[in-house]
């Protein structure tokens, strides 16, 4: 049975409604991301899994119970849930190990219990010799391994994070993701984690919800959402991608410059009609003379029209002959080809994805 | 709002009523006792007095209290002579205050630090205590001052006459001036020198950059300092009474006082109050508009970075001008009084037989009045201001948290008192609860409450920028713990709120000590404050006891101040909100 379930909820605030029939059902110790852009109702989301917001409509159910629904909701407090804010909301009135105690205290667990898990836990968090000093004088990493440990300690039912990361520099957010995933793999706490970012929510998930305007568009583990995005939304929001409109006729797609057999396509049904694919720039093979490509894998000539290096790689646009396309082509740094020069694009059509 | 639709499992179960019942109840019953203290602090008294304007004695009603008041060509004197004495007071205040906030904020002028302690103490020197000093400095025959003047001289007439409009409101200017100060200071603390360098770049010098940019650009703060300083002295009482009175002079204030002598004719009061209270609200509504406008000031000002402008032989220039303000605003008037407070006869001057104890002993242990006013004053400005704070700190945590869609209500009814001078608040208390069925004129609840009105603004200002500063999330990260509101509130929202509290607390209490316009409606035999006894005191002419009990108040005054700085910050009486 699934640990927490969303089913058809749904908020608005005045005539605009922020949060639109989201389904979500959580395995036991999964870790589930709500990706999507700002104002895509994915913190709503959190804050109704949390007990701060009511719902207008739908249902929230912990272990089969309903704690939310629009006529009751059980308030935050007796959810036993935990939570780390945007703000990481250390009390600076407290030391570290008062904030991290205090869940504990609440529960009236003997103060040597409460004492020995909260220095158990602030080790595991690498704090403990910070354990007497005061917000204050803690790093904003620092701050935020408090904020994991104070919600880690009291074992929560579900664990819930709001954009914890949106705060800390660069650095120290890509060395904040996998401590959250290692924390993870240590508890296996039931997880809901909210971001905007979506290679936080790649590195740290087991299945990501992409949210766009109150909906959720796809739910899947973070490299189907990759190589398989289901609607146009999904296939530009994650990574980069080129969208191209064909015809499904005779078995065949056919675009603006190329066509391949449906077969190809790697057991994506193709019904008869416009299609719409998503081609991303990795799965396009840039070569200086025409290919030997596999049989059913177009080739096309085309001319550099821009090209930009990013560090990892080129991102080159190309423009295929005979054809309105714009292409964009991924190519590795020592792969230099000039503005205005020909080249050879070889398509994988097992890369290609259909989109809705 | 969200957070307390709070039902538990097991009202669930129930049937709709019971649900939702408790769903509303704690919320909406503390809103209705908030709604109804404030409609008893604010609201009623001012209803009354606008009603009591409009009747006859018998409650039937009537046009003739309008015509009572604006009937006389005497009345009408003191009307305008308000106006003017507002706008000249604001004036001289705006002259004294500009350079002196320009030299701190911009300059490179020597004693910034003295300068900052001299705004401040004639911030919290009592406006009325500064003016019985400057009867002792100023005063026609006998001040020091002409004296001085004439033993140097030998001219025949004074060099300064108090008991004239200009010296009242002069007066009354170097008591306000640290208004314009802090408005200004505050508006050229956010120009940043590149505005300035813009202007130098462009060829414009010092005097030039400072006439046509600095300026300007600080307009809206010096016209916003001039409006509050005008309406503190249109509705100041204790001065104009002090200098204005034996000078012949009337004002509104003095004028209201005249038509409670007896008998009391507070119906007429009423009506001859109205165009002070319409003044205040209209021209704090075109303050506010006036500082709405950001984009004049405060847009440009965050990032840039500020330099000292380097003033040369002139840095001494401006700091003799700040020493002068202090001289004459703080030093002076305080100087005379404690000498005249140790003297048998003030006028002799300084010398060792003029020297006794004789007015504190008199004040100490022989009046039947000095010590039980001390008392009075302590206990009615700690009841007052620790009233105002908890309905101020509840109001601002419901409007700050967003608990109830009407909490705004509550808000806006706490700033209310804001707009209305206080002794229209006196009038109003008395219109409307002085007689049965609360008969409470006299009492020590009925003065209590008026302060707690009239102050509630500050409290509520201070309490309501003290629960902003405290993240939603520091709550919530409670509440998601397992702990319910009110274990937020203990463990968390008020440790956080103590300190900037306690801050609230002591400039309301402050502020309540030194309160004469409202007190003296107010209070009966038994229950005057300091203030109230000082104004009698001055009315009997006995100098020497008067100044010494002003010494009282100011020592009073100033071990608050300093446990004020102590707890809460240095400048914790400056801060604006």
């Amino acid at each position: 049975m699934s640990r927490l379930i969303l089913s058809n909820l749904t908020k608005r605030y005045g005539a605009i409604t922020v949060v639109d029939g989201v389904d979500l059902a959580l395995e036991e110790g999964e870790f589930v991301s709500l990706l999507g852009p700002s104002g895509c109702g994915k913190t709503t989301t959190l804050r109704m899994i949390a007990g701060f917001v009511p719902p207008d409509g739908g249902s929230i159910a912990l272990d089969g119970k309903t704690i939310s629904a629009p006529d009751s909701v059980l308030p935050p407090e007796r959810r036993g849930m935990s939570m780390i804010f945007q703000s990481y909301a250390i009390w600076p009135n407290m030391t570290v190990e008062e904030n991290v105690g205090f869940g504990l205290k609440l529960r009236n667990l003997p103060s040597a219990e409460i004492r020995t898990r909260t220095l158990e836990m602030l080790d595991t968090v690498q704090m403990a010799h910070l354990a007497r000093r005061y917000p204050a004088e803690l790093s904003g990493g620092q701050q935020q391994r408090v904020a994991l440990a104070r919600a880690i300690v009291i074992k929560p039912a579900v664990l819930l994070l709001d954009e914890p990361l949106s705060n800390l520099d660069a650095n120290l957010r890509e060395e904040m993701r996998f401590e959250i995933r290692r924390l993870h793999n240590a508890f296996r706490i039931t997880t809901v984690y909210v971001t905007h970012d979506q290679a936080e929510a790649m590195a740290t998930s087991d299945r990501i919800a992409v949210m766009n305007a109150g909906r959720v568009e796809q739910i899947d583990a973070p490299h189907l959402l990759y190589a398989r995005p289901r609607t146009r939304f999904v296939a530009g929001f994650i990574g980069r991608t080129n969208l191209i409109e064909g015809t499904v006729a005779n078995a065949t797609f056919a675009a603006d410059g190329f066509s391949l057999p449906a077969s190809a396509m790697a057991g994506q049904a193709l019904p008869p009609g416009p299609t719409l694919v998503s081609l991303r720039p990795q799965s396009i093979a840039l070569h200086r003379d025409v290919p030997d490509a596999p049989n059913g894998h177009p080739v096309m000539q085309g001319t550099i029209l821009e090209r930009t290096y990013l560090g990892e790689s080129w991102d080159y646009v190309v423009s295929p002959a005979e054809s309105a396309l714009r292409l964009r082509v991924a190519g590795p740094p020592l792969d230099v080809h000039d503005v205005g020069s020909a080249v050879w694009l070889a398509l994988d059509p097992a890369q290609l994805a259909v989109v809705q | 709002m969200a957070s307390e639709q709070v039902i538990t499992r097991a009202a669930t179960a129930r049937t709709g009523w019971g649900a939702k019942l408790r769903n509303v109840e704690p919320i909406m019953a503390l809103w209705i006792a908030l709604a109804l203290a404030l409609a008893f602090l604010v609201a009623f008294p001012l209803v009354k007095l606008m009603i009591a304007s409009f009747e006859t004695r018998d409650g039937a009603f009537t046009l003739n209290n309008y015509a009572t008041a604006y009937g006389r060509a005497r009345y009408l004197e003191a009307l305008f002579n308000s106006l003017k004495l507002g706008a000249l007071s604001a004036t001289i205040a705006t002259v004294i205050a500009v350079p002196m906030a320009w030299a701190v904020s911009r300059t490179d002028m020597p004693g910034k630090g003295f300068c900052w302690a001299m705004v401040m103490a004639a911030f919290v020197l009592p406006p009325y205590l500064g003016a019985i000093g400057w009867i002792l400095l100023a005063g026609p025959n006998s001040g020091f001052l002409n004296i001085l003047w004439r033993a140097l001289t030998g001219a025949e007439d004074p060099l300064v006459n108090i008991y004239t409009f200009s010296g009242l409101a002069t007066v009354i200017a170097l008591h306000s001036f640290p208004l314009v100060f802090l408005f200004v200071k505050s508006a050229l603390d956010l120009i940043s020198s590149e505005m300035e360098d813009a202007a130098n770049i462009l060829g414009a010098g010092t005097i030039a950059t400072m006439r046509r940019v600095t300026l300007p650009l600080a307009g809206p703060a010096i016209l916003g300092g001039f409006i509050i300083v005008f309406l503190e002295t249109i509705a100041l009482f204790g001065t104009p009474a002090i200098i204005g009175i034996p000078a012949r002079i009337n004002v509104v204030t003095t004028q209201l006082w005249q038509f409670f002598e007896h008998p009391v004719r507070m119906e007429v009061a009423a009506a001859y109050a109205m165009p002070l209270l319409l003044i205040t609200v209209a021209m704090i509504g075109a303050q506010k508009l006036l500082l709405a406008r950001k984009g004049f000031v405060s847009q440009t000002g965050k990032g840039g970075e500020r330099r000292e402008i380097k003033l040369g032989a002139w840095r001494w220039v401006m700091f003799a001008w700040c020493g002068g303000v202090g001289l004459f605003a703080v030093f002076l008037p305080v100087m005379v009084l404690i000498q005249a407070s140790f003297a048998k006869a003030w006028g002799r001057g300084l010398s060792l037989d003029n020297f006794t104890l004789r007015n504190y002993r008199l004040l100490l242990f022989e009046h039947d009045m000095a010590l039980t006013s001390v008392w009075n004053t302590i206990w009615f400005s700690a009841a007052a201001a620790t009233i105002a704070l908890i309905i101020a700190l509840l109001v601002a945590y419901m409007v700050v948290r967003k608990l109830s869609r009407f909490a705004d209500a509550l808000g806006f009814l706490a700033m209310a008192p804001f707009v209305i001078p206080g002794i229209i608040m006196a009038i109003g208390f008395y219109a409307a609860y002085a007689s049965p069925p609360f008969a409470m004129y006299g009492t020590a609840a009925l003065i209590i409450l008026a302060f707690a009105a009239r102050f509630l603004p500050i409290a509520y200002a201070n309490a309501n920028a003290a629960m902003r500063a405290v993240h939603p999330e520091m709550e919530e990260a409670v509440r998601i713990l397992g702990g319910g509101r009110m274990t937020a509130i203990r463990f968390v929202t008020a440790p956080l709120v103590k300190r900037a509290l306690l801050g609230g607390w002591l400039i309301v209490f402050i502020v309540a000590t030194r309160e004469l316009s409202a007190a003296v409606f107010l209070v009966g035999p038994r229950t005057r404050t300091m203030s109230v006894l000082l104004y009698d005191l001055s009315e009997a002419g006995n100098f020497e006891v008067l100044a010494a009990f002003g010494g009282i108040l100011l020592v009073i005054t100033m071990v608050f101040v300093a446990v004020g700085m102590k707890l809460a910050g240095r400048d914790f009486m400056l801060r604006r909100s």
